[in-house]
C-alpha cells in the first residue's frame, strides 16, 4: 500500500501548465480533439463551454482520472504522465470537483487528511497534526472552517472551501475548479471569487471551468472557449457577453427571453399551508402558501435542497404531505395531512404538465424509444391505445410530428431516448408534457444540462404555454432563468417562502433572500448566525 | 459570509415529533413494553406457583451463594417494572433515554419470565454467563467479518459459509496433523478462501453481492457435506478427531469470583475473539487503515480521487474478514466438541449478520448483539435441560425470535455505510 504523505517531486510555489494536442475518444465520440491550453503561473484561466463540450473530460485527463489517447501534459516545461490522481497531486495539481469529493460522515480534518495521512507507528493517525494543517491553510488563505465539524453539517459553500483546503494542504499550485458556482447562492459566489483572487495573489494558478458568462468576465485573466471537444478560440475578459456566447454556441444567440407582460387570470394552483417531509423524515417544506394564476409564470428561486423538490412532488401527488392542502382548479389534490386525494395520473389527466428536475431518473425511460417516451402519459387511451393493445401507427405518427415540432435531433422515433444528448432528451420530456392542453405546467430545472440552443427553445415554449392561458410553476436554481422568465418570483429558503417579489427586484436582494436574509432579519445580526466569515 | 443556502441538520428529536406527530418511536415502543409488562405480570404471575422460590445462584451449580426470590411476587414485580418503563415512555418522559429504557424494560420482562420458569428450580448465573460467551464466539467472529467487509462497501452474506468451511477445515487438518494449532490456521484459511472468492466475484466481476453470498453458502454446505459423507464420516478416526483447545486459565484473574470463571477461563479462540473486537474497534477509528476503509465504504469516488486504491482496500478487508470468520468456525469444532457435523453452523452466520446490523456496523455493537443472541441460545438450552413446561420446539426458536425482535423492533432505522453493496466502477 502506498501510504507516505505526498512527497513533492517539485517545489517552488508556482506552476506553469501546458496541454498539447490532448485527444480523448469514447468509442466514436471524440470528447477532446487536439486541445491546446496554456495556464501561466498566477493566472485565472477560464475554460468556457456548454455542457457536453468536453471541459470536464479534459480536466479529468489532466487530473489523472482518464488516460488521453494522444497529446501530452507539460508541467514547468517537463512532460508528465499522470496514471492516477496521486500523480497529478504530486505534480502540484489540485481539483475541486463539481460534485464534491467529501465523505459526509467524516469531519473536515478527516476529509482533508484522507489519502495523505500523517501517522505514527502502526498507522496510528496523527489527528492533532491534521487539525493543525487545516488551521494553517485556513489561516494563510483566509478560508475559515472548523476542522472538527462533520462535513454533512456544513453548508455547500463551506464544503467547497474544505475541498479547496484539501488541495492546498497537498501543496497544489494549480487548482482546477469544475463548475464551482453551480450550487452556490450569489453571496457565496462573491465569497468564492474573493477566495480565488487571494489564491491568485499567492501565486496559485486556477483553471475555472464554467458556462456562466458573468462570472468569467468578473474574474478571468484569459478565456479559452471549447465547443464540441475543440478549442474554438480564446478571448479577453473585456469581450462582451454576446461575443462570448456566440463563440461558445457557434452562432448568435439571444440571451434574453422575449415576452409580453403577463395577463394573469383565475388561480389554477393554490397551495395552502403545505408541509412535506423529505426522505429522512425531516420537514423539508414548512407551511408554504403559493398561488399560481392562469397566464402567469411563478418562478421559485432558491439554492437547491431548500425544499423545492419536495414541494413539486407533493403538488404532483408523488409525495404525501404532513399538513396543508393543495388545490387544482378548485379541486383538492391533497386535502388533509398524509392523505393523497388524487393519484399522479389523475393530476396529469386534469391538465397538468410536469417536467421533472432529474429527467434521466424521473422524466424518461432511457431504454424506451423516443416514440414510446412521447406517449408515456397517454398510452392507455385513444388514439394511442385501446383496451389491452397499443396502436403503434398512431404512436409513430404522433412521435414524428412532435419530433418535428420540437426540433428533437434524433435519427428516428425508434432510437432509444437514453442515447440522445441532454438537450434533446429534455426536449422529448417537454414535447410530451406540452403535447396536450395544459392548465398548469410544473417545470423543475427545465434547462439543466441543456445546451444554449435548446434552452432558448424550451424557454420560448414555456412562455408560449403561458400565453395560451396555462399557469406555470417554474422551479430553478439558476437565478438568471428565473429573472428572465418569471412574472412573479417566490424565494425559498429552508422550506419556507421568504418573499414573493416582482422580477424587476434587484438581483442582490433576491440573492440575499436565497441566503435566508429578509429585511426584518438583515439588521439584527442574524446574518452572522453561521459565523463563517 | 451570510446564512448559507442549504438546510442544515436540525434537532432530530424535534424534527421527528414535527413529522410523526404524537406517535414517535419512543411512544410506540412504550406502548409495546406496557402491554408486554401487563402480560408478564398477569400470565407469568398467575402461572407461577405461589409458594415456590426462584433461586439465582452465583455459581455453576445449585449450591453456593445465591439469591432466593419468592417467585410469584417477583414475576409480578418485574412485570410491573416493565409496565412502568413502558408508561414512562408512552407519557413522553423518557424520550431522550430510548436505549436505557429499552434495556430496562426488556431485562425486566426476561426476569419476570425467568421467575416463572425457575420457580422451584434454580438458575446458575455464572454457568449461564459462561455458556453465553461460549455460544457467542462464532457470532462475534462472524459479525466482525461482516464489519470488515461492509465498512469497506462489500456486503458479506457468506458468513455462514465461512463459518462452516472454517469448522470443516479446522476439524480435518487438525485431525490429519494432530494439532489444534494447525487446525486453527487451516480454519482461518478455509474461511479466507470463501472470502477471496466473494471478493473476486463481487469486486472484479461485479456479481450481485447478496445473491453471491447466498450462493457461496450453498456452495460451502454442498462441498463440506459431500466431503463429510464421502471421506470424513467413514474414516472419522483419521479425519474427524481433531485435538481441541482446552480451557486456558489466566493466572490470578481466573480466581476472581463470578467474573473470573466467566471471562478468564476460556479457550484461546474466545480470547482471540475479544481481543479482535478491541483491535478492530481501534483500527477502524484510530488508524490510517480504518480511515481509508471507512472512506471507501462511504464515498469510494472521493477516496479514488485522493489516490486511494479502492478495490485493493476492499479485497484486503473482505479476505481478512474471511480469515476471521474461519476462526469463528474453528470455535465450533476444535474450540468445542472436537468433531465436525454436517451443516453444523446451523444458521449462526445469519445470526452474526443480524448481530452486525443490531450493532450498527460497529465492532462493539456487533459484540453486544452476539452476546444477546448467545444469551438467548444459552437460556434455551438450559430451560430445555430442566424440562420446562414450554415445549422444547418453542424454546429452540428463542435465539431466532430474539434475532427478529432485536433487528426489526429495537434497532429502528439504521444507516449502513453509503456504498455498502455497490461495486466501484471507474467511469
Amino acid at each position: 500500500m502506498r501510504c507516505r504523505p505526498p512527497s513533492r517531486q517539485r517545489r517552488g510555489g508556482t506552476l506553469k501548465l501546458e496541454l498539447r494536442g490532448i485527444t480523448k475518444r469514447f468509442g466514436d465520440l471524440v470528447a477532446n480533439d487536439r486541445i491546446d491550453l496554456t495556464v501561466e503561473p498566477g493566472e485565472i484561466h477560464a475554460l468556457l463551454g456548454e455542457n457536453g463540450a468536453g471541459k470536464s473530460t479534459l480536466m479529468n485527463v489532466l487530473y489523472g482520472l482518464l488516460d488521453p489517447d494522444e497529446g501530452e501534459i507539460v508541467v514547468d516545461d517537463v512532460p508528465r504522465k499522470f496514471a492516477s490522481p496521486r500523480d497529478a497531486i504530486n505534480a502540484g495539481i489540485g481539483m475541486v470537483h463539481q460534485h464534491f469529493m467529501l465523505v459526509p460522515v467524516f469531519t473536515v480534518a478527516e476529509n482533508v487528511m484522507l489519502g495523505a495521512e500523517r501517522t505514527s507507528a502502526f498507522g496510528w493517525l496523527d489527528r492533532r497534526r491534521a487539525r493543525r494543517d487545516v488551521a494553517a491553510v485556513s489561516e494563510e488563505y483566509r478560508l475559515r472552517v472548523d476542522p472538527d465539524e462533520l462535513v454533512a453539517n456544513l453548508p455547500v459553500g463551506i464544503q467547497q472551501r474544505v475541498e479547496i483546503i484539501k488541495a492546498l494542504v497537498r501543496e497544489a499550485d494549480l487548482l482546477i475548479l469544475d463548475e464551482p458556482t453551480a450550487v452556490l447562492t450569489p453571496q457565496e459566489i462573491d465569497d468564492l471569487l474573493t477566495v480565488m483572487r487571494s489564491l491568485k495573489a499567492a501565486g496559485k494558478s486556477i483553471v475555472f471551468i464554467t458556462h456562466k458568462l458573468k462570472e468569467v468576465k468578473a474574474i478571468a485573466d484569459r478565456i479559452t472557449v471549447v465547443r464540441r471537444g475543440r478549442v474554438v478560440g480564446t478571448a479577453e475578459p473585456s469581450a462582451s457577453e454576446d461575443e462570448l456566447a456566440a463563440l461558445m454556441v457557434g452562432r448568435n444567440v439571444k440571451l434574453t427571453v422575449d415576452k409580453e407582460p403577463a395577463t394573469p387570470g383565475d388561480p389554477v394552483l393554490r397551495v395552502d399551508g403545505l408541509s412535506v417531509a423529505d426522505d429522512r423524515g425531516h420537514r423539508a417544506v414548512d407551511a408554504i402558501d403559493l398561488t399560481v394564476h392562469r397566464g402567469e409564470i411563478l418562478g421559485v428561486a432558491g439554492v437547491e435542497g431548500n425544499g423545492q423538490t419536495e414541494l413539486v412532488e407533493a403538488i404532483m401527488g408523488l409525495r404525501p404531505a404532513i399538513g396543508g392542502a393543495v388545490e387544482l382548479d378548485g379541486r383538492p389534490v391533497l386535502s388533509s395531512a398524509r392523505h393523497v386525494a388524487a393519484s399522479t395520473a389523475a393530476v396529469l389527466a386534469s391538465g397538468v404538465g410536469y417536467v421533472p428536475a432529474d429527467r434521466g431518473h424521473d422524466g424518461l425511460v432511457a431504454d424506451f424509444s423516443v416514440g414510446e417516451n412521447l406517449v408515456l402519459d397517454r398510452y392507455r387511451s385513444a388514439p394511442f391505445g385501446r383496451g389491452l393493445s397499443l396502436k403503434p401507427t398512431a404512436i409513430r405518427d404522433s412521435a414524428r410530428e412532435l419530433i418535428d415540432e420540437f426540433d428533437i435531433r434524433t435519427s428516428s422515433q425508434a432510437t432509444p431516448a437514453g442515447t440522445l444528448s441532454g438537450g434533446n432528451q429534455q426536449k422529448v420530456v417537454v414535447a410530451r408534457e406540452m403535447s396536450r392542453p395544459l392548465s398548469l405546467l410544473v417545470a423543475a430545472q427545465p434547462t439543466r444540462g441543456v445546451d444554449v440552443g435548446s434552452t432558448e427553445f424550451i424557454h420560448a415554449r414555456i412562455v408560449a404555454e403561458r400565453d395560451n392561458g396555462a399557469g406555470v410553476l417554474l422551479v430553478s436554481s439558476e437565478l438568471d432563468e428565473i429573472l428572465g422568465l418569471a412574472d412573479r418570483i417566490a424565494v425559498m429558503y429552508r422550506g419556507k417562502v421568504l418573499a414573493v417579489v416582482a422580477p424587476d427586484t434587484p438581483r442582490e436582494r433576491i440573492g440575499l433572500l436565497m441566503a435566508g436574509v429578509t429585511e426584518e432579519t438583515a439588521g439584527d445580526g442574524s446574518a452572522a448566525e453561521d459565523g463563517d466569515e | 459570509m451570510v446564512g448559507p443556502g442549504q438546510a442544515v441538520l436540525s434537532d432530530a428529536v424535534a424534527e421527528s415529533v414535527a413529522v410523526h406527530g404524537y406517535w414517535t418511536r419512543s411512544r410506540k415502543a412504550g406502548l409495546v413494553y406496557l402491554l408486554a409488562g401487563v402480560f408478564a405480570a398477569v400470565v407469568f404471575g398467575l402461572a407461577t406457583p405461589a409458594h415456590e422460590t426462584a433461586r439465582f445462584t452465583l455459581s455453576v451449580r445449585s449450591n453456593g451463594a445465591g439469591i432466593d426470590l419468592p417467585a410469584r411476587v417477583f414475576a409480578v414485580a418485574f412485570g410491573v417494572v416493565c409496565v412502568l418503563v413502558g408508561a414512562g415512555m408512552l407519557g413522553g418522559y423518557l424520550k431522550r433515554r430510548f436505549g436505557a429504557s429499552t434495556a430496562v424494560a426488556v431485562t425486566a420482562f426476561v426476569l419476570s419470565f425467568l421467575c416463572w420458569q425457575i420457580a422451584g428450580h434454580f438458575l446458575p448465573l455464572v454457568g449461564l454467563a459462561q455458556q453465553t460467551l461460549y455460544l457467542a464466539v462464532p457470532l462475534i467472529l462472524g459479525s466482525l467479518a461482516g464489519v470488515l467487509g461492509e465498512r469497506s462497501g462489500v456486503i458479506n452474506v457468506a458468513i455462514e459459509g465461512q463459518l462452516l468451511t472454517g469448522a470443516f477445515c479446522g476439524a480435518l487438518f487438525g485431525s490429519i496433523f494432530a494439532s489444534a494449532w494447525v487446525g486453527l490456521v487451516a480454519a482461518a484459511l478455509g474461511g479466507g478462501l470463501i472470502g477471496a472468492i466473494l471478493a473476486v466475484l463481487a469486486i472484479r466481476y461485479l456479481v450481485d453481492q447478496v445473491v453471491l453470498g447466498v450462493v457461496l453458502n450453498v456452495f460451502a454446505m454442498g462441498v463440506t457435506g459431500y466431503l463429510y459423507d464421502r471421506f470424513m464420516q467413514p474414516n472419522s478416526a483419521a479425519y474427524n478427531t481433531p485435538p481441541i483447545f482446552g480451557q486456558l486459565k489466566i493466572p490470578l484473574l481466573a480466581d476472581i469470583p463470578v467474573i473470573g470463571p466467566v471471562l478468564f477461563q476460556n479457550t484461546i479462540i474466545t480470547y482471540l475473539a475479544i481481543v479482535l473486537v478491541v483491535i478492530v474497534t481501534l483500527a477502524l477509528n484510530k488508524t490510517r487503515w480504518g480511515l481509508r476503509t471507512r472512506a471507501v465504504g462511504e464515498h469510494p469516488t472521493a477516496a479514488d480521487t485522493l489516490g486511494i486504491r479502492v478495490r485493493l482496500v476492499r479485497y484486503r478487508n473482505v479476505i481478512i474478514g474471511g480469515l476471521i470468520a474461519g476462526v469463528g468456525g474453528a470455535a465450533l469444532t476444535i474450540g468445542s466438541v472436537g468433531q465436525f457435523g454436517k451443516d453444523m453452523s446451523a444458521g449462526r452466520g445469519f445470526i452474526a449478520l443480524a448481530a452486525l446490523i443490531f450493532g450498527r456496523w460497529s465492532p462493539t455493537g456487533a459484540l453486544a448483539g452476539a452476546l444477546l443472541f448467545g444469551f438467548a441460545d444459552a437460556l434455551q438450552s438450559y430451560l430445555t435441560s430442566m424440562n420446562s413446561v414450554i415445549p422444547s420446539q418453542f424454546l429452540t426458536m428463542l435465539p431466532y425470535i430474539a434475532t427478529i425482535l432485536a433487528v426489526a423492533g429495537l434497532v429502528g432505522k439504521v444507516r449502513a455505510p453509503s456504498a455498502d453493496g455497490k461495486p466501484y466502477v471507474k467511469s
